[in-house]
């Protein structure tokens, strides 16, 4: 019975991760390495470079990033553009109540942006943007629909357009598949652009949780240690229990 | 034992029932010898119980109390504090397994007859923890403040708010305002910090003197104190509780942490549902998330909450909810009298009795399961279909118990 | 308990017991490391005490300037060449005239307790007890007596402080007020909190 119970836990855990605001869209997953440190440098100034003149990140600080390998000159030099000291919080200038009035509403602090979507909904959400004239910003997007941020991303991805055809399903009827198509490409390919936005959410991935890797480390040493823990007192348990018949 | 230190508690003894205590709780405290895996979880109770005392301590020197400030102040913790995520997480995910292990133990407790004879008093006392628990559970949840703090509190205040006739003045009174807010945030950490905590300890304690009073049950269901050595007077299935249970804890202490530290450092977030995902979102008292649902060991109880959905014998389908919600937890209470076979352990105990037990435990499961689920036609007719079963294993017990093909139990404890 | 054989305590017995007991102590430390750390200063605290950077352009001789750094306040004093005068005066009046206590970086271990003669950094935090002493530069006030030259008074318990941080004898005070490391960036910019210039 407790393999059924852990079936149904895991049939639990579908509709809480893809939880994403409109329509039903397959998200795909992104390869992401916390351990590349590369990967999540360039992660880095692509958030500083372009969600962080909107976006807050209220929680971190600028140096923390030494985890990712950087010093705090190179922090300050490469990834501060606001003038803020190394210690600082990685605050955004706009006020909230003008980014209301401009955006429609405030762009969300995106500290733990990672930990509340998931990373496969902002890897997917990233690469779904299309042109839509029917929203005030002329941007729409697959898995957020009538999303109020732009695609801040496009000259780098493209132009996308929606399709939506109509498939035979199989059982008599038809349903609604919605597919994008690049009709201007972007300085990068879709490959490049793929990797550029896995490096992103790697990087948010980070930001949602910057212990994580140490974490794990030490959860490996912890774990070694409660095993020797174990034979240890199991060892303990059978010598006391001899006497008992 | 050297002369010096002989001497020296000697003289606390004559200021202190030291050595006296020593004996009568753990080295002259006989517990059967025939305790099976079900008994590991009344000390892994108490070692979750430290836990997160030790834990809830640590975290309140850096939590802030202050709608404006107790998401940010979370988030604090997890980077700044050294440690700090270590702490919270500790705590987070004791919370869960405090859960784990009390179902554990309680289950034990059904399966054994634990309530029966003489143990009626523990077994109530028990309850009392168990709802003591779920308060410090439901305060702690709100302490973080997001999306499913404020919209979880929202929906169980408003549930307050059904009451008839003083519903309204009583809510406005938990919450010292008219909508949930910082004032009660505010008091809702008093209660998880210090009330709730004081009240559970003291209880433990309770619950400890009175099973030591009475004695354990065991899985054979039979008394121990029944057969005593004539010259000793120790009864004779009975083993000192230390050394032989303290060294067989501690290696379930340690099979435990290797789980509850796999937990933390592993999968802290347990696919959601020790730390739900829309929690991290700060509390946003104009939006309510598209999908809530209450942490994983209050769904069973969510579920029942919302199948009933007719008006009925004059009481509103909203309020039968709450009835039936809160006695699903208060029924187990009336266990001891509801139980009228002659044994006691699920050992000598009937086909139909092995039966309804089973069927009440999957009941249990698939509420729970339900209550993540957002409600659907079907879902909503499982849900009714379970709740009837998980009701009538408790009412129709005084029944089926008594027509069930009983064993004959032993006269001394099998292995 | 006719049940258990009694044992004597044999030599595995005995391993086992101080083997799990050892390892049990070393787990109990472990688990008491991370909440003892908890409690030393977060990087909050930590970017809070980051050095702070200060425009002295605008310090007139005779003037004090309040900078606060690390959460207390440190004293920048642009002081007049009478000012200085006194310093070599007061030598005997002073508990520790050459600075010889442990109380300022190397480069402030001078006559003047300062980089450039005229400027005095240091904390304005009484050596005794930790209020803040209230700047006299008033000479032979009534409450001080005749032989005050200016300086610093501490209202809580009475110590008396000169112009260059230098405690009197016999006052509650044990030492002379702390220096601060620090650093000149340019002619006119200071650096409170670090003597290496990289940290600005």
């Amino acid at each position: 019975m407790r393999k059924i119970t852990s079936i149904l836990l895991i049939f639990c855990l579908v509709p809480l991760v893809s939880f994403a605001s409109g329509p039903e869209v397959k998200l795909d997953r992104p390869q992401l390495n916390p351990g590349d440190k590369i990967s999540l440098q360039r992660g880095a100034q692509t958030f500083v470079n372009y969600c962080l003149s909107c976006h807050s990140a209220e929680y971190m600080r600028y140096n923390r990033l030494r985890d990712l390998g950087l010093t705090e000159n190179q922090i300050s030099d490469n990834l501060i553009f606001t003038g803020q000291k190394v210690g600082e919080l990685m605050t955004v200038a706009m006020k909230p109540k003008d980014a209301k009035q401009w955006l429609g509403v405030p762009p969300p602090d995106l500290s733990v942006i990672a930990r509340s979507r998931g990373p496969d909904w902002l890897y997917t959400y990233l690469r779904k943007f299309y042109r839509d004239d029917s929203t005030a910003t002329g941007w729409n997007n697959l898995v957020f629909d009538k999303a109020a941020m732009p695609h801040v991303l496009y000259q780098l991805q493209g132009e996308q357009s929606l399709s939506v055809k109509n498939v035979d399903d199989g059982h008599g009827g038809t349903h609604e598949v919605k597919e994008l198509k690049l009709d201007k490409p972007g300085t990068l390919s879709k490959t490049e652009y793929d990797a550029y936005v896995t490096d992103l959410v790697n990087f948010l991935v980070y930001l949602g949780e910057p212990a994580a890797t140490k974490r794990v480390q030490l959860g490996i040493i912890v774990m070694l240690f409660l095993f020797a823990m174990l034979g240890l007192t199991y060892a303990l348990k059978q010598e006391y229990w001899k006497d008992v018949h | 034992m050297s002369k010096r230190l002989e001497s020296f508690i000697g003289w606390i003894d004559e200021r202190f029932p030291l050595t006296a205590n020593w004996k009568a709780h753990l080295s002259e405290y006989y517990a059967p010898k025939n305790f099976n895996f079900w008994y590991y979880f009344g000390s892994l109770a108490m070692l979750v119980l430290v836990n997160q005392l030790l834990t809830g301590i640590f975290l309140t020197m850096n939590y802030k109390p202050d709608a404006s400030m107790a998401f940010a102040s979370v988030e604090y913790i997890m980077r700044d504090v050294n440690f700090g995520w270590l702490i919270r997480y500790m705590h987070s995910t004791g919370a869960s397994m405090f859960f784990v292990v009390v179902y554990l133990h309680m289950f034990r407790g059904m399966m054994y007859g634990s309530y029966r004879k003489p143990r009626e008093l523990l077994w109530l006392i028990g309850m009392g923890i168990f709802f003591i628990l779920m308060m410090l559970a439901f305060t702690g949840y709100i302490l973080p403040w997001g999306q499913m703090s404020y919209w979880g509190a929202q929906v169980i205040i408003s549930m307050i708010g059904a009451i008839p006739v003083v519903g309204e003045t009583l809510s406005n009174w938990l919450l010292g305002d008219f909508m949930l807010s910082d004032a009660a945030l505010n008091r809702f950490f008093a209660y998880h910090v210090v009330t709730l905590p004081v009240l559970l300890v003291v209880l433990v304690v309770v619950h400890i003197l009175a099973l030591h009073e009475v004695g354990s049950n065991n899985p054979d269901g039979i008394e121990i104190k029944a057969n005593k050595d004539p010259v000793t007077h120790i009864p004779v299935d009975g083993i000192p509780f230390h050394p032989y249970y303290s060294v067989k804890d501690i290696f379930g202490v340690v099979v435990f942490l290797i789980i509850f530290t796999g937990i933390i450092f592993f999968a802290p977030e347990m696919g959601g549902y020790f730390l739900e995902y829309n929690n991290f979102v700060p509390a946003n008292t104009l939006q309510t998330p598209d999908h809530i649902a209450p942490v994983w060991y209050f769904t069973p109880y969510y579920s029942m909450l919302r199948a009933v959905t007719i008006n009925f014998l004059w009481i509103d389908a909203k309020l039968w909810g709450i009835i039936l919600m809160g006695g699903s937890v208060a029924i187990f209470a009336l266990l001891p009298w509801l139980d009228r076979s002659p044994v006691k352990s699920i050992r000598y105990k009937g086909p139909i009795f092995k039966f309804a037990l089973t069927l009440f435990v999957i009941s249990v499961f698939v509420l729970g399961w339900l209550g993540t689920k957002s409600p659907t036609p079907l879902y909503t007719i499982l849900a009714q279909i379970f709740t009837v079963i998980y009701f009538a294993f408790f009412i129709l017990m005084p029944w089926y118990s008594k027509i069930d093909k009983t064993k004959p139990e032993p006269t001394r404890v099998t292995e | 308990m006719a049940d258990i054989e009694k044992k004597e305590m044999n030599s595995r017995r005995r391993f086992l017991l101080v083997a799990t007991s050892v390892a049990g102590g070393i787990a109990t430390a472990a688990v008491a490391t991370p909440f003892v750390m908890s409690m030393l200063p977060s990087e909050r605290a930590k970017a809070a005490g980051a050095p702070v950077e200060v425009d002295i352009s605008k310090v007139e001789p005779g003037m004090l300037l309040l900078v606060e750094w690390r959460g207390k306040v440190v004293w920048v004093l642009n002081r007049t060449p009478e000012m200085l005068a006194t310093l070599k005066k007061l030598d005997g009046q002073v508990a520790d005239p050459k600075s010889e206590k442990d109380q300022q970086p190397p480069y402030a271990q001078n006559e003047t307790r300062s980089i450039k003669p005229a400027i005095l950094v240091v904390e304005g935090v009484c050596t005794h007890l930790g209020c803040s002493p209230v700047y006299r530069k008033d000479i032979a006030p009534a409450d001080l007596g005749p032989d005050w030259l200016g300086g610093f008074f501490c209202p809580c318990h009475g110590s008396k402080f000169d112009l260059a941080g230098r405690v009197y004898k016999s006052v509650p005070a044990p030492t002379n007020l702390a220096v601060p490391p620090h650093v000149y960036l340019t002619d006119t910019s200071l650096l409170i909190g670090s003597d290496r210039k990289e940290s600005a």
